[in-house]
């Protein structure tokens, strides 16, 4: 019910394992899928579909192309995509030159603003200022008990006259209030429909009255496909400074962060995830990105793969497959490469889909054999390992002795080196099956 | 279904003017309900005058697709809903576009539909009848309950509020407004206190006080914390050990601007406390709660109720045709 994109990704990045390069229709159903994703994710289809157009254009380009592990890729540039539609401005608060500087929070109901003041009010204390909490939601029933009891928790100075008085006012009072008690001036407001016009009417007349440095939306991080009509209304009526994302500590994708940003233009500025009133900090783009692809480790994986990969002798490598040449040298390089980016079972670990594969989950990824390999090759001489078909039997007694392994050891290396050579033979000729790295059992 | 098919357990007892008030109050509420949630229907006509017209393919359904998913149905519920579309389409020569709309309607209905009419029903034939109301942060449980005890006190019956949320700030208070709004009785200890404690009393003062229904209000939590679903949990204990076959209804309520998490949010309240239905809130707005979709087809949980405002009377009982005609603007 709940894969995640690495997991469905899997499933293409196997077969594209085979010809190593993509086609354009490869990406077409890479892209099919990170729709679904992204729709499964609660990012409104509309955003997607424009997301996904200008994704596929870059995973067109040659930075996926020739890139040694296409795939992955492809994972990699939606990612970073995503991770900078969300975070290209900053997201620091704008505050005053001349104190207080004001916040003016609003949003639908439930979406947690009483709340996010609380919180947003402790965040600001431990940084040195003196924020001032105002109580203007005269609504809900006890929204304004419910302020005041977190302001006594927070140790912040509250202004609540109380809920039969004008919202307009109160805002206007609890800044003038703010500006004796302390330097932030943080005005919680009623949730309110942005279809409501009277209540939209009366936010703007508020945002009039203060004239807020901070408009600051709370969102749902399990808002659905309508978070774009609410935050663009709110856009259009009030005009937003930024975007603070609530309840982030559920397991909601958050799609919502991506639509709220991409109809509004303004940055997330903080996320609020947990029960206890610290649990509030800046929002962090990369994570939320992951987050909404629903994939863990596969960019560490990717990152790894790119700092340890030389370029240049992969170019070499790539020369010498289509070449067929590939010698015991070739072997034990690639060896050093794949052993560079860590021990195997973690590699194989960060993979989507492998902890679960069958077959790959019983096999034992064994390290010392990889060392056995090593031995075997370095106990050649350059002849023998450019050449491996004059390695005789007396030859491999050699080899044995020297590397303090058994003749059947050498033979298996020779065997397994030919069958490696063949592939490289299909691959040149443009069909390649699986190609397993050297040493690894099962 | 009007209100007086609602509860089982107040059946016969409504005189024929309330009957005829329901009637025109659900009319008044059906115009409004496909306002708002029509508005996002004028694309979909669009998209199907072209089937009509010939122009089809691909294109069309796959419009048909993004109508079903901006009301966060979801995308395999949406699949198999379009899939069962294009063959009703195909063998009813369905032509004009108001049949494939009214079809549409009537797909997605099918999802929500149940076999046994009680299965819909919230029962109350108990004395005293315990219904016990859950769900995450802020999707308007006290809110809610305010409104279904209002509805209780019009048909004759006691209602008795307990406020069982000691976490959030003020909750208590909030739910008390609502009790001296509708005219009940309220139950509630100091802020902070063990929820499960709260319950207990509650349910001692139902008998003294002479309640028969009994609605627990909850603390909003995500289905994630762990100690609080354990809470959760040890509440429906409580309740199960105090009044035998009680709890009668487990609501949760669900805001329908929710997405693809409502379903995750139904699977792990359903495994704690044993969710009975649905009440579908904030309707009022342009959000379409189609999460519903999928949680009644994969978990089996009905949708009985939907809150479509701020007002007493702003909460109706459930009807799936009438929800997807008002979702898709069909007419009649």
């Amino acid at each position: 019910m709940f894969d995640s994109l690495s997991d469905r990704l899997q499933g293409i990045v196997s077969e594209l394992r085979g010809h190593g390069r993509l086609s354009d229709e490869d990406i077409d159903r890479a892209m099919r899928e990170i729709r679904l994703a992204l729709l499964e994710a609660d990012v409104n289809f509309k955003v997607v579909r424009d997301f996904i157009a200008h994704v596929k254009e870059r995973a067109k380009g040659a930075e996926v192309m020739e890139s040694l592990t296409p795939a992955q890729q492809v994972v990699k540039v939606v990612h970073d995509e995503l991770a900078a539609l969300m975070g290209s401005s900053d997201s620091r608060l704008a505050f005053a030159s001349k104190p207080p500087t004001i916040i003016l929070m609003a949003g639908l109901q439930g979406s947690g603003k009483t709340t996010a003041c609380a919180k947003l009010a402790t965040f600001l204390k431990k940084d040195g200022k003196q924020p001032v909490l105002i109580a203007a939601d005269v609504y809900r029933p006890a929204a304004i008990d419910q302020l005041v009891t977190l302001a006594g928790r927070v140790e912040v100075p509250v202004y609540a006259p109380g809920a039969d008085v004008d919202p307009v006012r109160i805002a206007r009072d609890g800044v003038r209030f703010a500006a004796d008690r302390g330097d932030v001036a943080i005005i919680d407001t009623a949730g309110r429909l942005h279809i409501d016009e009277e209540l939209m009417g009366e936010l703007v007349r508020i945002r009039d009255a203060v004239k807020p440095h901070n408009v600051l939306l709370v969102v749902d991080a399990m808002t659905g496909q309508d978070a774009v009509n609410a935050a663009d209304e709110f856009r259009q009526q009030v005009e937003l400074d930024g975007v603070i994302l609530t309840k982030l500590d559920g397991d909601a994708r958050g799609g919502a962060a991506l639509s709220v940003r991409a109809v509004t233009g303004k940055p997330i500025k903080f996320v609020s995830n947990g029960e206890k009133l610290a649990d509030f900090e800046y929002f962090h783009p990369d994570r939320m990105a992951s987050r909404i692809l629903g994939m863990g480790d596969v960019l560490t994986l990717i990152e790894k793969a790119e700092a340890t990969v030389d370029a240049k002798q992969a170019a070499a490598m790539e020369e010498k497959l289509r070449k067929a040449s590939f010698t015991l040298d070739d072997m034990l390089d690639q060896l050093k490469q794949v052993r560079k980016m860590g021990p195997l079972s973690g590699i194989l670990g960060m993979l989507p889909g492998v902890p679960g594969m069958k077959g790959l989950k019983d096999a034992q990824i064994d390290e010392k054999q990889l060392d056995r390999v090593e031995a075997l090759i370095l106990s050649m001489t350059p002849e023998e390992r450019r050449h491996p078909e004059i390695i005789d039997g007396s030859r491999r007694q050699r080899i044995a002795r020297g590397s303090g392994m058994k003749v059947q050891d050498v033979n298996g290396l020779l065997k397994q080196h030919r069958e490696m050579q063949k592939l490289m033979k299909q691959l040149s000729s443009g069909r390649m099956p699986k190609l397993g790295f050297p040493g690894m059992g099962g | 279904m009007e209100w007086y098919e609602v509860f089982r357990g107040i059946e016969g007892e409504v005189p024929a003017a309330v009957v005829e008030e329901e009637k025109a109050e659900r009319a008044g509420l059906l115009g409004r309900l496909r306002r708002n949630l029509g508005k996002a229907s004028g694309a979909l006509r669009g998209a199907l005058t072209t089937i009509v017209l010939g122009a089809a393919g691909e294109d069309v359904w796959e419009q048909v697709e993004e109508a079903l998913i901006a009301a966060d149905v979801g995308v395999d519920a949406t699949l198999e809903i379009v899939d069962r579309l294009e063959v009703r389409a195909a063998s009813r020569g369905l032509r004009t576009q108001e049949d494939l709309i009214a079809e549409l309607a009537t797909a997605v209905a099918d999802e929500l539909r149940v076999d046994d009419p009680d299965a819909r029903r919230i029962d109350v034939t108990a004395h005293p009848a315990i219904i016990l109301v859950v769900g995450v942060n802020g999707t308007g449980k006290t809110t809610t309950i305010g409104k279904l005890a209002w509805r209780l006190t019009q048909m004759g019956r006691r209602p008795l509020m307990v406020a069982a949320d000691t976490f959030r700030a003020a909750a208590a208070e909030q739910l008390t407004e609502w009790a001296g709004r509708v005219g009940c009785d309220i139950v509630r200890q100091a802020s902070g206190g063990d929820p499960a404690a709260v319950v207990y009393d509650g349910l001692a003062a139902a008998a003294s006080r002479g309640a028969d229904v009994v609605i627990i209000d909850t603390a909003g939590r995500l289905h994630t914390q762990v100690n609080l679903m354990k809470e959760l949990e040890k509440v429906r204990r409580v309740i199960e050990r105090q009044v035998p076959g009680a709890p009668h209804e487990t609501l949760l309520v669900l805001d329908a601007t929710t997405g693809q998490n409502g379903l995750r949010q139904a699977h792990e309240f359903q495994r704690a406390v044993q969710v009975s239905g649905v009440v579908l809130t904030k309707l009022d707005g342009t959000a379409k709660g189609g999460i519903v979709v999928a949680i009644h087809k994969d978990l089996g949980i009905p949708v009985k109720l939907i809150g479509v405002g701020e007002q007493l009377d702003d909460l109706r009982p459930f009807d799936p045709d009438e929800f997807t005609r008002a979702l898709f603007a069909v007419d009649g």
